[in-house]
């Protein structure tokens, strides 16, 4: 354990993952030290308290472990690297993901993988309101359900549901594709429900087993974009 | 619309009406005319660029009282009035220092051509001032060309990411704009070329309506938390401004102060915008003048008046406006509209094209159609070469320097060895509204409405 006072106390053990205490250390200090990290480094983080901002700005290939709950922002426009969070995240979770891949054990709070860029976002447990938010490109697989206005104003990406959607799901959607199992409480504005294709069954498949997840591909369902707000209209006017 | 020739007037010169005994309705003037004519005809809301055109109380109705018997004057030539400022050092390790207090405002690539952008840097880096990204991303040559850069952090995150966030001198989020508190961007399809659309991660061609709130947090209480993430991803080294659309300041700036902000932009309601409904753009929100004492009273209530730098936007046109608005507290102003101009924006040398659009020199607000013929706020190959940013540049820095030897001239004349140095006690209001609004007295008394004495 260091308590990253000192910067000696931030380099890996070679036997092992860095563990850093949040009981004691600050967040700024984990998060300037895991900025400075090299590849191939692996962290684990004990104590998280729900903590928020926690392993934000990740920008090379490590691998962090969060033991507990964090708080809002848990990996925000977290790069390249690999981080797991063993217990619930809070809102903002791995908001505008560029790359690399954000684990969550439990649940998620809103705005999970918020303008997300690329990347895959997995939350084994639900994820609350504005998952996907203005996604564009990133890749999120959801293993419970997901809350209301779930991809509102999704522009690219794959968002993949194993539960239900809440209400509005995919309003005023651009091009990312929605993959829900279970029920859809209600569709949002220009989001329909679209087929499913042998080149979706295919990627739905990758999806989930990126995931870990043994579903059925077959058993889900296709939504996306009607194209109809794209351009402003008369007869669309109440749709603005 | 487009009018390949020009039609014969249809009415008689100004003249011939007046002779005719003719009167316009104040209520019902050939503007308004048009505009309900506009909308019979095609149901759809009017869109245009430019901030508010109606005419609101202003800096033009305030008046600096230079400096004679009581208070002696600085000599022209010889006696220093400084100019510089620095912004951000509440919390940032790496505060911005500028050599002049008038920066270059949020305009977006996309809205604004490559070549526009980089004459903004261009123009701005020559005299070592700020210029801003806007909701669309970071280009390759506004930051190669800029020196401070501001990358604006929008509702939509169009072309965000912590790569560019790292390159930035300051972060900007961005609440509102003057032009519409409380709306998002917009960007119609003619203006969606593949290099916008993929910088967007949007289809080519389509009419873009960007968020109007952020997707991952919710008032005064999550921006705290999102300004922790901001400085946590930048290490704590890049300062963070918030920017609000003038709408309510004295809350809005208490609130972005309590919420972390090393500086707080406001934008009144003449600011300007791309693409923004009319009656959005001339109907929500206050005037300039309306709003920086507001938020400087918010400042100075929680001790935090120029330790918080305030920068103002919206009707910035001269020095004396510049001196006007420091003089009422701002430590910093934000120039859009004065800066478009200046590169070459209306420009009478395209009056037969701006003719041809249906508008003329002078009145040309159509930035979201992009075919502007001065090749600014177009996306059109052969429209922006029109524009050389060098050129484009070089009349910006000349400009944002008589801007700044304007303001100068003025400080000295009130006896001020810095631009900061000026205060409301060097202003009086020509008109009541102005002396309510600015909180100065009306000239010749000691009234201010609904603060001191009685007319």
């Amino acid at each position: 354990m260091v308590t990253l006072t000192a910067p000696e106390a931030t380099a890996p053990a070679l036997d092992g993952p860095t563990v850093v205490d949040l009981a004691g250390a600050p967040v700024r200090d984990l998060n300037q030290a895991l900025h400075q990290g090299a590849g191939g480094q692996s962290w684990t983080i004990t104590n998280p308290g729900g903590k928020h901002s926690l392993a934000v700005g990740i920008n090379a290939d490590v691998s962090v472990t969060i033991e507990g709950h964090a708080g809002y922002y848990a990996a925000g426009m977290h790069q390249k690297g690999t981080v797991e969070i063993t217990g619930n995240a809070g809102v903002g979770l791995a908001e505008n993901i560029m790359s690399g891949t954000v684990h969550v054990k439990g649940d998620a709070s809103q705005s999970a993988a918020a303008t997300g860029h690329g990347g895959l976002v997995v939350i084994d447990g639900n994820a609350g309101a504005r998952c996907g938010i203005s996604m564009k490109g990133v890749d999120i697989v959801v293993g419970g359900n997901i809350g209301h206005m779930s991809a509102f104003m999704a522009q690219a990406g794959r968002l993949v549901v194993c539960g239900d959607a809440g209400d509005a799901l995919g309003d005023s959607i651009y091009e990312a594709r929605i993959y829900v199992k279970g029920t859809v409480a209600s569709l949002g504005a220009d989001c329909i429900e679209k087929p499913l294709r042998a080149e979706h069954l295919e990627e739905l498949a990758d999806l989930l087993a990126a995931a870990g997840r043994t579903d059925n591909p077959a058993d889900f369902k296709r939504y996306g974009s009607a194209r109809n707000l794209y351009h402003f209209h008369v007869d669309n006017s109440t749709a603005y | 619309m487009t009018i390949t020739s020009v039609p014969t007037p249809a009415v008689a010169p100004v003249q011939d009406i007046a002779e005719l005994g003719l009167r316009e309705s104040a209520t019902f003037d050939r503007a308004t005319i048009a505009d309900i004519q506009r909308a019979a005809a095609t149901g759809v809301y009017d869109i245009r660029g430019w901030g508010a055109k109606r005419k609101v109380p202003h800096f033009d109705d305030l008046l600096f009282l230079g400096a004679s018997m009581s208070r002696y004057p600085l000599e022209g030539y010889r006696e220093k009035c400084d100019t510089d400022v620095v912004l951000g050092d509440r919390y940032a390790s790496r505060p911005l220092h500028l050599a002049t207090p008038v920066t270059i405002a949020g305009m977006s690539f996309g809205a604004l051509s490559a070549n526009a952008k980089e004459a903004l840097g261009r123009g701005a880096s020559e005299v070592g001032t700020s210029t801003t990204t806007g909701d669309g991303g970071m280009t390759p040559e506004e930051r190669g060309q800029s020196k401070h850069l501001v990358y604006q952090y929008l509702p939509s995150r169009y072309g965000m990411n912590p790569d560019d966030l790292r390159k930035a001198d300051a972060i900007e989020i961005v609440l509102g704009q003057g032009a519409k508190p409380g709306g998002g961007g917009m960007l119609l399809g003619q203006k969606i070329t593949e290099r916008v659309a993929g910088m967007r991660t949007l289809p080519v061609g389509i009419d873009q309506r960007s968020a109007s709130r952020h997707p991952d947090w919710t008032g005064p209480d999550d921006l705290e938390i999102k300004i922790g993430e901001l400085r946590e991803i930048t290490d704590w080294k890049t300062p963070i401004y918030v920017k609000i659309g003038a709408s309510r300041p004295y809350y809005d700036t208490a609130l972005a102060v309590k919420s972390g902000a090393d500086v707080v932009v406001l934008d009144g309601m003449q600011g300007g915008t791309a693409a923004t409904q009319q009656v959005f753009i001339e109907n929500v929100g206050i005037p300039t003048l309306a709003a920086i004492p507001q938020a400087v009273q918010a400042l100075q209530e929680l001790g935090m008046h120029r330790k918080v730098q305030l920068i103002v936007s919206g009707g910035i046109r001269t020095g004396a406006d510049v001196a006007k608005a420091m003089a009422l507290g701002a430590d910093a102003v934000a120039i859009g509209t004065a800066a478009l101009i200046a590169l070459g924006d209306n420009d009478p040398r395209y009056a037969a094209e701006y003719s041809a659009l249906g508008s003329a020199a002078g009145f040309y607000d159509d930035f979201q159609d992009g075919r502007d013929p001065a090749g600014i706020t177009t996306q059109d190959p052969e429209l922006s070469s029109r524009l050389d940013p060098v050129a484009a540049g070089k009349r910006l820095a000349n400009y944002l320097r008589v801007l700044t030897m304007e303001a100068q001239t003025i400080a000295r004349a009130c006896g001020k060895s810095h631009l900061h140095n000026l205060e409301p006690e060097d202003l009086v209001a020509l008109t009541i509204e102005a002396s309510a609004m600015a909180r100065v007295p009306l000239a010749g008394t000691s009234w201010i409405p609904g603060v001191q004495g009685s007319f």
